[in-house]
């Protein structure tokens, strides 16, 4: 049995220790917000928060997040989660969406750590995530704008 | 001015004859409606809502719901197309519901012959369709709204789903009118709004569908859960027509959570509990495999193979003037060979299908571009009819082509039948990668030839390739011309006196399938690449040997100017960066690009792209600029980053540490600019990708004086690229 936080609540999961928590979310918990994209950490589809870090969700096994506090897609509800998701829709962000979980989810553990970016924080911090559509420059500007309060406003 | 159609009756008695079928969703009596639309019917609890055809859906209490019958993959139908029906509705879109439609023959798409979302068609084809659908109903809204109060209705007008009594102090709801409008005799014609009346086509409407993708909301394929479900993995041949010789299932079968471990024809599939236990069953998996007659197949082989087929003249696809005498007679002659590589789609979302077949009735939830496909796919497998096979479709993570095979459909429905419960397979990106119907490979044969002041006097295409349509449509190959193996190359638009194209179409063991922009995304880097060639070779600016070779092509004109200002073409670039041009014409539209590049320390590195689009009548220009950027960046992962390669008969990539796309980091700035057209729509999903590749070698050409033939590119200096070595399942 495996205790852990997911989305602020207590989950105790009867799961080997070497599940990857990608497959404990999506199979067990029904949280499909977290997708599956690659198996070995090269795509960012699968990010999650591991008590505040961005990591794969692929490559995190469930006995590394047991006793951590997880944060999902769909469990993303502060103030910088809507900030972010507010700058998505104004830049209108999304084409396929299949990626897009894991760059919100990438893009709020970069807000949470520099509220203002510059682009090298921003490619630094958002490489990880790829995406078949090409999105990354409107990820950029949401990026932007949500880190900018004036520019969020207008 | 309004246009005027005329609902001609004979369209529904000649059901789909050519040009028939655009009014034939109009035309379904009420009493076929339900039956033509399976699932589009009520909601449950629901009285019948009035429904004028097959694509709206008006319910008493005022709920108006848009059924969207192409797969939404990124492109933007779901958005898009409502905006059509809304448009002549005058609803916002706001105001409506988007639901997916079943397969019908009603949702054919009349430029592919079936339900399917492809060709960038889908704006194409329901252009005036769905127009003329909208203004139908409003005009059915409209007449039982004047009919209650008795006024004339062309004296009442609408807004935003009422209809406004002719005094203005009245209004009607849709909702309130539903039941009375499903009762009005339909009109004979039907008005479409002048575009000067447009308030939403041309508009920048917000998508749809983003609420729910940037939530984790919305649903691939991926994410079906059905009650009883398994999920399934299946480890394929590695070489492609291998079989099954034996297996070993104890260690799979001794994974927690595996339930079965069974031979299908796709291989070998490990049936659990859930995914990883499915996955881990599979790793455990011992397979020997009858590899086939295609053991030793090679990218090297296949390059020679090619290359042999240049002895013959293969056969001719387009000649002008006398191609041979212009060879002899020529000033300056060039000749290059170019070569394309395969290409995989590496969709984000894994290729997946679930299925749940019974003996009466069987139902894929699928992310599918191919819906009637889809249906006869599990016709052929279940033996049951069309009536108990129900589609239905689920966003798509990424298609570009890919998600109009069956073989994950296949998977799915065959392996539900033999265990008769709902399944869920998923592929996993390994099997993604090696197991793709991928982009032919290609071999190009260019001859040119210039007179005394440099002007191209010939030119001559020879294309080796393998043919898609031989495996999806044979009698479309009959003549030994594969139209999308020729696309981009056969359209040439340049005035030069002498041309003669020819292709030879070359089988491999290689599967290949519809990439996107098929033809055009590699055949325009050959013909574009190769211009740029012959314009070095007779001191000519690229753009002005363009301009000259193009008065007559006002269209490719206009994007070439467009984009070449934008980008200031005859300003300097700046240090260190180049610039190359390229312009194309495919599906319907035409689309100019510029590319900024540097070159340093054998590695290219492109900074801007400048693109110009004329795609006619544009719907929505922010889908229009999102979708040129996809393109460019789909474009740019095949240009810069990618290839797959076969060895003794396997695929060498398997993830994306060996088949790398494009990120953040490699992303140009892009600017987009919309040439404004009172032309009929053209496609946007495509388009954008065929200038990318040789706007950015023509770059590399002006940097470096050496032209790029062969991708991705990999220029002398570059460090030997070697794939991170991999543990191999197989």
């Amino acid at each position: 049995m495996i205790d852990l936080t997911v989305n602020q609540a207590r989950r105790e999961l009867d799961l080997p220790g070497d599940t990857p928590l990608l497959w404990a979310l999506r199979d067990r918990l029904g949280l499909t917000g977290t997708k599956f994209g690659c198996g070995i950490g090269s795509c960012g589809a699968c990010i999650v928060h591991l008590d505040g870090d961005p990591v794969n969700a692929c490559m995190t096994s469930l006995s590394a997040a047991a006793g951590k506090s997880v944060t999902t897609i769909e469990g993303l509800n502060d103030d910088i989660a809507l900030a972010l998701r507010s700058a998505w829709i104004s830049e209108q962000v999304p084409q396929c969406g299949y990626c897009q979980p894991g760059q919100i989810m990438a893009a709020a553990a970069l807000l949470a750590r520099h509220p203002r970016p510059t682009d090298a924080q921003i490619t630094a911090a958002m490489d990880r995530v790829l995406c078949r559509c090409g999105t990354y420059n409107r990820v950029r500007r949401a990026i932007h704008r949500a880190a900018s309060p004036t520019l969020e406003a207008t | 001015m309004a246009r005027r159609l005329r609902l001609d009756r004979r369209a529904f008695l000649l059901g789909t004859a050519a040009g028939g079928g655009l009014l034939l969703g109009l035309h379904l009596p009420l009493e076929t409606r339900a039956e033509a639309t399976p699932g589009a019917g009520p909601r449950p609890g629901h009285k019948t809502p009035f429904a004028p055809n097959a694509w709206i859906r008006i319910e008493p209490d005022g709920d108006i719901a848009f059924i969207v019958a192409r797969s939404e993959m990124g492109q933007g139908v779901m958005t898009a197309l409502p905006m059509l029906l809304a448009e002549e509705l005058d609803l916002g879109l706001d105001q409506i519901r988007v639901r997916f439609a079943p397969v019908a023959p009603a949702y054919a798409n009349r430029l592919l012959g079936r339900q399917a979302t492809g060709g960038s068609t889908s704006v194409r084809d329901a252009w005036t369709k769905l127009r003329a659908a909208g203004a139908l109903t409003r005009r059915l809204l409209v007449q039982a709204a004047a009919a209650r109060w008795g006024v004339e209705a062309d004296a009442c007008s609408v807004h935003r789903g009422e209809v406004i009594h002719p005094g203005g102090d009245r209004r009607l709801g849709y909702g309130e009118l539903a039941g009375a409008a499903a009762r009005m005799p339909p009109p004979v014609s039907v008005s479409l709004k002048a575009p000067e009346a447009w308030t939403l086509i041309g508009t920048p409407a917000p998508r749809l569908d983003a609420p729910d993708k940037v939530t984790g909301r919305a649903r691939f394929g991926i994410d079906v859960r059905l009650t009883d479900m398994v999920v399934a993995s299946i480890e394929r041949c590695p070489v492609p027509g291998g079989k099954v010789q034996s297996f070993d299932a104890a260690a799979a079968e001794a994974i927690p959570g595996v339930k079965r471990v069974l031979a299908v024809a796709a291989g070998v599939a490990v049936v659990a509990a859930d995914t990883h236990a499915a996955l881990a069953g599979r790793r455990a998996l011992r397979v020997q495999w009858d590899l086939g007659p295609h053991a030793e197949t090679s990218s090297a082989g296949i390059r020679a193979q090619f290359e042999r087929r240049f002895a013959d003249s293969g056969v001719s696809v387009r000649r002008e003037g006398d191609p041979d005498a212009a060879w002899s007679a020529a000033a300056r002659t060039l000749e290059a060979v170019y070569e394309v590589p395969f290409q995989a789609h590496a969709c984000m979302e894994p290729m997946n299908c679930t299925a749940d077949v019974r003996a009466d009735g069987c139902d894929i939830y699928v992310p599918t571009q191919a819906q009637s496909r889809c249906q006869h796919t599990a016709m052929a497998i279940t033996g049951l009819s069309a009536q108990q096979v129900r589609v239905h479709t689920t966003f798509l993570g990424g298609g570009f082509g890919r998600r109009g095979e069956q073989d994950f459909v296949r998977d799915a429905v065959s392996l539900s039948k033999a265990l008769g419960r709902p399944v869920q397979v998923i592929w996993t990106r390994e099997d993604d990668i090696r197991h793709d119907f991928y982009r032919p490979a290609g071999l190009h044969r260019l001859r040119g030839g210039l007179d005394l002041d440099g002007m191209p006097v010939l030119w001559k295409h020879h294309i080796v390739c393998p043919s898609i349509l031989a495996r999806v449509r044979p009698a479309a190959v009959a003549d030994g011309i594969d139209r999308t193996a020729v696309e981009g190359a056969v359209n040439l638009p340049y005035s030069i006196a002498n041309i003669a194209l020819a292709c030879s179409l070359e089988h491999t063991p290689v599967p290949v399938g519809f990439w996107r922009a098929v033809g055009s995304s590699q055949n325009t880097w050959v013909t574009e690449c190769f211009l740029d060639e012959l314009a070095a070779a007779g001191g000519q600016d690229p753009l002005a040997l363009r301009r000259g070779l193009l008065a007559d092509a006002p269209r490719h004109l206009g994007v070439l100017n467009l984009a070449a200002e934008r980008a200031g073409w005859d300003t300097p670039s700046g240090a260190g960066r180049h610039r190359g041009i390229a312009v194309a014409a495919s599906y319907g539209s035409y689309v100019a690009q510029v590319a900024e590049v540097s070159v340093s320390a054998g590695q290219v590195r492109v900074h801007r792209v400048v693109c110009a689009v004329d795609c006619g009548l544009v719907v929505n220009p922010d889908i229009v600029i999102a979708q040129m950027e996809s393109c460019i960046a789909f474009g740019l992962t095949a240009t810069l980053k990618s290839a797959i390669t076969v060895s003794q008969g396997r695929v060498q990539q398997g993830n994306f540490d060996d088949f790398p796309l494009l990120r953040m980091s490699d992303m140009p700035e892009i600017s987009v600019h919309i040439l404004p057209s009172n032309a009929a729509p053209g496609g946007v999903g495509e388009p954008g990708l065929p200038p990318i590749a040789p706007a950015v070698c023509n770059a590399v050409l002006a940097a470096t004086g050496t032209p790029v033939r062969s991708l991705p590119i990999r220029l002398e200096a570059a460090p030997p690229q070697r794939p991170a070595p991999q543990a191999d399942r197989s």
